[in-house]
This record gives C-alpha cells, sequence and structure tokens, in this order.
C-alpha cells in the first residue's frame, strides 16, 4: 500500500501502525509532532493507530530552545 | 462631517484641516496623529477620521489613555485583536517576548502560564529584570506588562503545565503559543491542545539557537492548524546557547503569526 509521508508517496507494508513506522524511520516519538489525515494525534495513539492505503502522515520534528 | 477626536465623537466642517480641529479642542496638542498616522496641522480631514491628539510628555488620565494608546494602531487592527485571547505557554525567552509584542498591539486578553521563576541567567535573552529575580516569571511578566499597557487583561498562571491542566488553563484561547524550552514538553502541549482543540490553530518555536543568520528562521505552515516558526534545526546545546538576537527574531514570528491569525490572514504568505 501507499501512504503520503510529509508530502510524497511512500511504499509500506499493509497493518503497519505510526509507531512502527517511526520506529522503522529511527524517529523518537517525545521529538515529534504527527498529523494523521490532517488530525493531530497523541503519542499514546501512535501505537494503535493503523495505516491505510492512501493515507496522509506529517511528521514535524520539533527541537529545542526558548 | 463627523469625525472622532481621542476616541470621543466630534462634528467637523468640510474641508477643516487637522490643525483646526487641533486649535479647537486641544490648543497645546503638539502631536496630531489621523488614522495611526502622524499627520500635518495642513492635513485636510474626511469624514469618519479618527483623529488623535497628544500633548508629549503629558500624562493622560486613565479614561484618555486608552485612545492615546491606540493612537499609532491601524483603526481596522485594533479593533480586531482588542477582543482576542491569545494562550501563552511558557514565558521565558520566547513567551516573555511575544507577550510584551502582542499587549504592545493591543491584544485584549493574555493567558501567560509557566512554574519557573527569574533567574539571572535568564536575563541574556528573557524579557525580565534584575530587581525581579525571585519572582515568578508571571507574575514578573504580568507586572511588566501592566508598565507598558494597562488596558491589557493579563491571567497569570504560575504552574507546571501538563496533560491535565493544559485544556482547562488554554479553555478559552483562541490561539495558542507554544513558547517552552524543551522538545518533548513542546510536542506534548501540541498534541494534547490539539486533542481537544482540532479547530484552534497553535504556533510554535523550534529551532533559534545560536548565532546563526536570522535569515533562516522562517514561519511556515507544517500542519493543517499548526504553524512552525524558527530554523527548524537549531536546538540549543552545549557550544550553542541560546541568545537574544535570534530568540527575539523567532519570538516576533511567533507574534506576527498571531496577529495575522487574528486578521484571518496565512501567516506565512501573502496568499
Amino acid at each position: 500500500m501507499e501512504i503520503i509521508f510529509n508530502g510524497k508517496p511512500r511504499e509500506l507494508k499493509a497493518g503497519t501502525s505510526i509507531q512502527e513506522l517511526l520506529d522503522q524511520l529511527r524517529l523518537d516519538c517525545l521529538q515529534v509532532v504527527v498529523e494523521h489525515n490532517h488530525n493531530i494525534i497523541t503519542r499514546q495513539r501512535l501505537a494503535e493507530t493503523t495505516l491505510n492505503d492512501g493515507d496522509t502522515l506529517e511528521v514535524i520534528h520539533i527541537v529545542g530552545g526558548g | 462631517m463627523q469625525i472622532t477626536v481621542n476616541e470621543q465623537n466630534h462634528t467637523a466642517q468640510a474641508n477643516e484641516t487637522a490643525g483646526s480641529i487641533r486649535d479647537r479642542i486641544k490648543t497645546d496638542a503638539d502631536l496630531i496623529i489621523v488614522n495611526g498616522f502622524p499627520a500635518s496641522a495642513e492635513t485636510v480631514l474626511n469624514n469618519g477620521d479618527q483623529v488623535v491628539l497628544i500633548r508629549r510628555g503629558e500624562v493622560p488620565g486613565v479614561d484618555e489613555l486608552d485612545a492615546l494608546l491606540t493612537a499609532r494602531h491601524t483603526p481596522g487592527v485594533h479593533q480586531a485583536v482588542k477582543g482576542a485571547t491569545i494562550g501563552i505557554a511558557g514565558v521565558g525567552g520566547l513567551g516573555s517576548a511575544i507577550a510584551i509584542a502582542l499587549a504592545r498591539t493591543g491584544v485584549g486578553h493574555l493567558i501567560i502560564a509557566d512554574f519557573d521563576v527569574v533567574e539571572p541567567s535568564n536575563l541574556n535573552r528573557q524579557q525580565y529584570f534584575v530587581d525581579q529575580i525571585g519572582l515568578p516569571k508571571v507574575y514578573a511578566l504580568r507586572d511588566t506588562l501592566a508598565r507598558i499597557n494597562p488596558h491589557v487583561r493579563v491571567t497569570a498562571c504560575h504552574l507546571r503545565l501538563s496533560p491535565v491542566n493544559i485544556k482547562e488553563v488554554f479553555g478559552h484561547a483562541q490561539i495558542l503559543v507554544e513558547a517552552f524550552d524543551l522538545a518533548d514538553q513542546k510536542v506534548m502541549l501540541i498534541e494534547t491542545f490539539a486533542a481537544r482543540f482540532p479547530d484552534r490553530s497553535i504556533v510554535t518555536g523550534s529551532g533559534m539557537a545560536g548565532f546563526g543568520p536570522a535569515n533562516t528562521i522562517k514561519t511556515q505552515q507544517v500542519a493543517s492548524t499548526l504553524y512552525l516558526c524558527g530554523d527548524g534545526s537549531t536546538a540549543a546545546a552545549p557550544g550553542t546557547g541560546l541568545m537574544a538576537p535570534r530568540v527575539g527574531v523567532a519570538a516576533h514570528h511567533q507574534a506576527n503569526a498571531v496577529l495575522r491569525l487574528l486578521l484571518g490572514k496565512a501567516p506565512e504568505d501573502e496568499a
């Protein structure tokens, strides 16, 4: 199946959860904001949310300082 | 024709000049503002003009102060911002500067929240003073904001924000400004607020440490309701400290993004 990841098509194994994708990409869920199909979701829901064909996912890396 | 002078309605003759109005209403005024911009005495007024007459150095009464403070605001802008409630999470380098910019712009209500107290190490970039060391930052900032614009209502919350209290503290905030220091806290705030208020905009700061070029700091829409101000990558780290210039640039990107959202404009471009 194919999703749109940060604006670009990306092939993915069916049934992959968002957490599994973040793990594959070595992204720390504590440092990224995840928007799934135009809704920002909390870190508690990353493992339970399975990606489907045609989904859009934006992963925004946030760095410290302020 | 009808004009306003220091926010009071007045009838003026057709083609009457600003100087004529001054001579009739406030002879000793030495500064004339017409529709938010300084004007000469010869300026011919039009129906509906907003005139403010100021005597420099004169401390006005409370009633007159609001009109004088707003004299330099573009009239349509002031109307749009004075009814607004903006939440600011964290009042360190980013949040203290953002609060001051929004107060000067005339935003009517600011909700500021932070658990920290003012320390000497904050003074390299945060909008506090030596005589405020030891005070909770939200109370020190509330005092400073009152000195700038006493008509801005400030709700100061001295607490540590968490997933439990964020929706309560910022329940009335139509836009949330993320101005924390630590990345995981920034993410926690954004996802908690977005989950509870999915239609409200969030303006976050990410990437403003060091002394790299100011021009790399940008405002971008990175999700449906999330705007990111910063270079996106320069984290605070040993050898790359937070300094007043770039933190100030990022903070004012955030404040301007809030202003543009309040005016119904896209923060990131003219489209």
